[in-house]
């Protein structure tokens, strides 16, 4: 409890927004050492050493998850916490409640951490966790919406904040998704089968999936860059009207884009159409949201010249910008006959996983740090500015491998000689994405190696003496 | 579909474009450059700058496409399109295009006998291919197999090497069925058994198990390995003298066989492939036997 030094707003709840903090750095070096593990399988397959729990098919949900919701949710947690409270400036509603929030969360984590790499699985992407675990993120989710709409609702603002609109939406929006897409029939502890049968188990899976990114990966992560950017920049948003514009396109049009995942399958005409032209209009609604945090900037560019925190949160959107204009790309009925089934898919995914969710995150966190633990600052820029080309280059690394195999896959499996025989065979297309893949680990494996850097600096911050004054502490 | 559910798709589809719509041209207008909205959260202001002309223009060029896409191909509940377009027939379209082309030449080849097929190195080839992407999963792209996928290049046949067999295990599938005697043999005569399968092979073995695993294999084995062990391609049972094993020769595997049984599974393709394309693939296996070991091979 290191605030007070306004008058105008009680002392806020920061331990809950500490712990979150740490957290997301632990579940990020965890969630991403998996992932660096997993890319190594694919281009040296021994390594899996013939353990079942250390077997790519276990480990890949272990790593979705944990970079995911284990990563990804605590910096949600993080920032959504904390931004309530200042933007509200009201306390949290229960520090009780907030503990359950966190101690319900970790349990969360823990119990995917055991049971994925047992083979527990529902098998539905990025909703595997068995039902009871299930049951467990459905009653932490409804304390987290209790926690943070109660604040919203003792506000001392006459408006809500836009960050806490986007937050609001990703709170709302993951209950629902959750509710109906785990609905299943429980066998045994560790076995049930979805409700839904056939073609529409594939839609529901494929509506949940494609709103985890549109909600928990996008909307949750606009929350924290409508705070954030602005917040580093000491500028003002560049325009509410926009942001009015861009938040109820967004989520208006998001709910509608899933059917892109299920082009040229059983799924009828209709929906992969309706799937395909929503997926396309929602590229301006998105880029919307890459607008105004870029251009909150104008009459503050130098700043990137100094703040390495900035360019974090300034490269993520432009990362955003680039993976949400690619993804209505890959939604076009032709461009998807390529790219489906292909690396290019992974690429994508973390184009906007790496250099967005993760980079924005990492820009927040190195935000976030020195006011938590009553520092003047971090304890040093330079490691934050490795730490920022690290991220990059790992990023750009891991895409443009993705990007060269998924091409090269997709016109390896459609190219046929003058006879009509297919010119390839699959596995000759396995033995030329070799480079790729390697170039991939070297990629994930740089952007892993920024982690600890991360950690260490955050290690010797906490260390530091307490501040005497200094700006950031108390503003 | 019903009309109550094309009717729901519809309204929400437009619903959704038109509140799009109204909702972008009813803000396009802001307060003008420079102007705050008054409102002050942590420090933060927020400019009310109008909406970037070409983002706009932009977002009405995605609605635009929308409804053009929505008017020429199914997407509005039951409404099919203008153009009439389905998956399906677009893939039929293509499948009908691809026959009528290559169709004569695969014609051509069925119309020659497997051996004479298998003499003329461009159709190996197209053989090589298709084999590649419809049989290398399991017997490898270079034909040889693996644990339990028999190798097709060492003429040692299980259900016969002659074209009409190929094309038959090909078209039909076969079903290997080695029964499992661990329980009715018990421990002991499943090791001699095993030392007499050993030593039919030529394998150093135990004599005195051996010699005692012979009547074993009188009573249980010899209905469809044969009285010299040599197999029958009728049941697909494996000669078991000439040291080429399918599911490995080692003491444990052969014991195991014998006690546990084994299933292969070569799946039918008849469905799958065409008579033409089976023709082909039929040469390309039978070529694979055929070069130099001919002359001392006892194919069965």
């Amino acid at each position: 409890m290191t605030q007070h030094a306004s008058l105008e707003h009680p002392a806020y709840n920061y331990q809950v927004v500490r712990q979150f903090a740490v957290m997301t750095v632990v579940w990020g070096i965890v969630g991403m050492l998996v992932g660096v593990l997993i890319a190594a399988q694919l281009a040296w397959p021994a390594l899996n050493f013939d353990l079942p729990w250390l077997h790519f098919g276990r480990l890949r949900p272990l790593h979705t998850n944990a970079v995911i919701f284990a990563f990804g949710g605590c910096a949600l947690f993080a920032t959504s916490l904390y931004v309530v409270q200042r933007t509200c400036q009201a306390r949290l509603i229960s520090d009780a409640l907030a503990q359950i929030v966190f101690w319900g969360w970790q349990l969360v984590i823990l119990a995917a951490a055991i049971s994925l790499p047992m083979g527990w699985t529902s098998g539905k992407e990025y909703a595997e966790l068995e039902w009871p675990i299930d049951i467990l993120i459905t009653i932490v989710w409804v304390s987290y919406a209790i926690l943070f709409f109660g604040t919203i609702m003792k506000r001392k603002t006459s408006h809500i904040y836009v960050a806490n609109w986007f937050f609001g939406a990703f709170i709302i929006t993951v209950a629902v998704l959750h509710l109906v897409n785990s609905a299943a029939m429980p066998v045994s502890l560790t076995k049930s089968y979805s409700a839904y049968a056939g073609t529409i188990d594939a839609m529901v899976q494929w509506w949940y999936g494609h709103n985890a990114v549109g909600f928990f990966l996008t909307a949750g992560f606009l929350g924290i860059m409508y705070y954030f950017v602005p917040k580093q920049a000491e500028r003002p948003v560049y325009s509410y009207r926009l942001s009015i514009v861009h938040f109820w396109a967004l989520i208006a049009i998001y709910m509608w884009a899933g059917p892109h995942h299920l082009h040229y399958t059983a799924l009828p005409d209709w929906a992969q159409s309706l799937g395909m032209v929503m997926s396309l209009m929602l590229l301006a609604p998105s880029w919307g949201g890459m607008i105004n945090g870029i251009m909150t900037l104008s009459g503050a560019w130098h700043k990137l010249r100094s703040d390495p925190i900035l360019r974090f949160l300034v490269v993520s959107l432009s990362f955003y910008g680039m993976s949400t204009f690619e993804g209505p790309m890959m939604s076009i009925k032709t461009v998807n006959a390529l790219s489906h089934y292909t690396d290019w898919t992974i690429g994508h995914v973390h184009s906007g996983a790496l250099g967005w969710v993760a980079m924005v995150s990492i820009g927040a966190i190195y935000h976030l740090i020195p006011i938590l633990f009553g520092k003047a600052r971090m304890y040093s820029l330079d490691m934050i500015n490795a730490h920022f080309w690290m991220s990059t280059i790992g990023t750009v690394l891991y895409i443009a491998s993705m990007w060269v195999n998924g091409l090269m896959q997709g016109l390896m499996w459609r190219a046929y000689n003058a006879d009509g025989t297919l010119t390839y065979s699959f596995a000759e297309s396995v033995a030329a994405s070799y480079p790729g893949y390697v170039v991939r680990v070297i990629g994930g494996a740089i952007f892993f190696a920024g982690m600890l850097l991360m950690a260490w600096n955050i290690w010797k911050t906490a260390k530091m003496p307490a501040a005497q004054s200094g700006k950031e502490v108390a503003a | 579909m019903s009309n109550f559910w094309s009717a729901w798709i519809i309204f929400l589809t437009v619903a959704t474009i038109v509140g799009s719509t109204w909702l972008l041209m009813g803000n396009r207008k802001g307060r003008g450059e420079g102007q705050t909205t008054g409102h002050v959260y942590d420090e933060i202001e927020e400019y009310d700058n109008p909406l970037p002309a070409w983002w706009l223009y932009m977002f009405l060029a995605s609605i635009v496409f929308a409804i053009g896409y929505l008017i020429a191909y199914p997407g509005l509940g039951k409404f099919p399109g203008m153009l009439g377009w389905t998956q399906v027939e677009a893939w039929q379209s293509e499948i009908d295009k691809a026959e009528r082309t290559y169709a004569p030449l695969f014609e051509g080849y069925l119309a020659q006998p497997v051996e004479t097929v298998a003499q003329d190195p461009k159709a190996t080839k197209m053989g090589q291919r298709l084999f590649a992407n419809n049989c290398a999963q399991c017997h490898g792209s270079d034909a040889r197999g693996s644990h339990g996928f028999p190798n097709l290049t060492d003429n040692d046949w299980l259900y016969g090497g002659d074209a009409a067999a190929i094309k038959h295990s090909i078209a039909y599938g076969r079903a290997g069925q080695m029964p499992a005697w661990g329980a009715v043999m018990g421990e002991e005569k499943t090791a001699q058994a095993t030392a007499y399968v050993q030593a039919l092979s030529g394998q150093d073995t135990d004599a005195a198990l051996a010699e005692a695993g012979k009547a074993v294999y009188g009573t249980y084995c010899i209905a469809c390995h044969g009285v010299e062990g040599k197999g029958n391609p009728m049941f697909g049972a494996p000669d078991l003298t000439d040291d080429i094993w399918l599911y490995g020769g080692s003491e444990s595997q052969i014991r195991r066989s014998i006690a546990n049984g084994r299933q292969g599974q070569m799946p039918a393709h008849k469905d799958l492939l065409d008579e033409a394309r089976i023709h082909l693939i039929t040469a390309y296996v039978y070529s694979l036997s055929q070069k130099p070991i001919q002359a001392g091979a006892g194919a069965q």
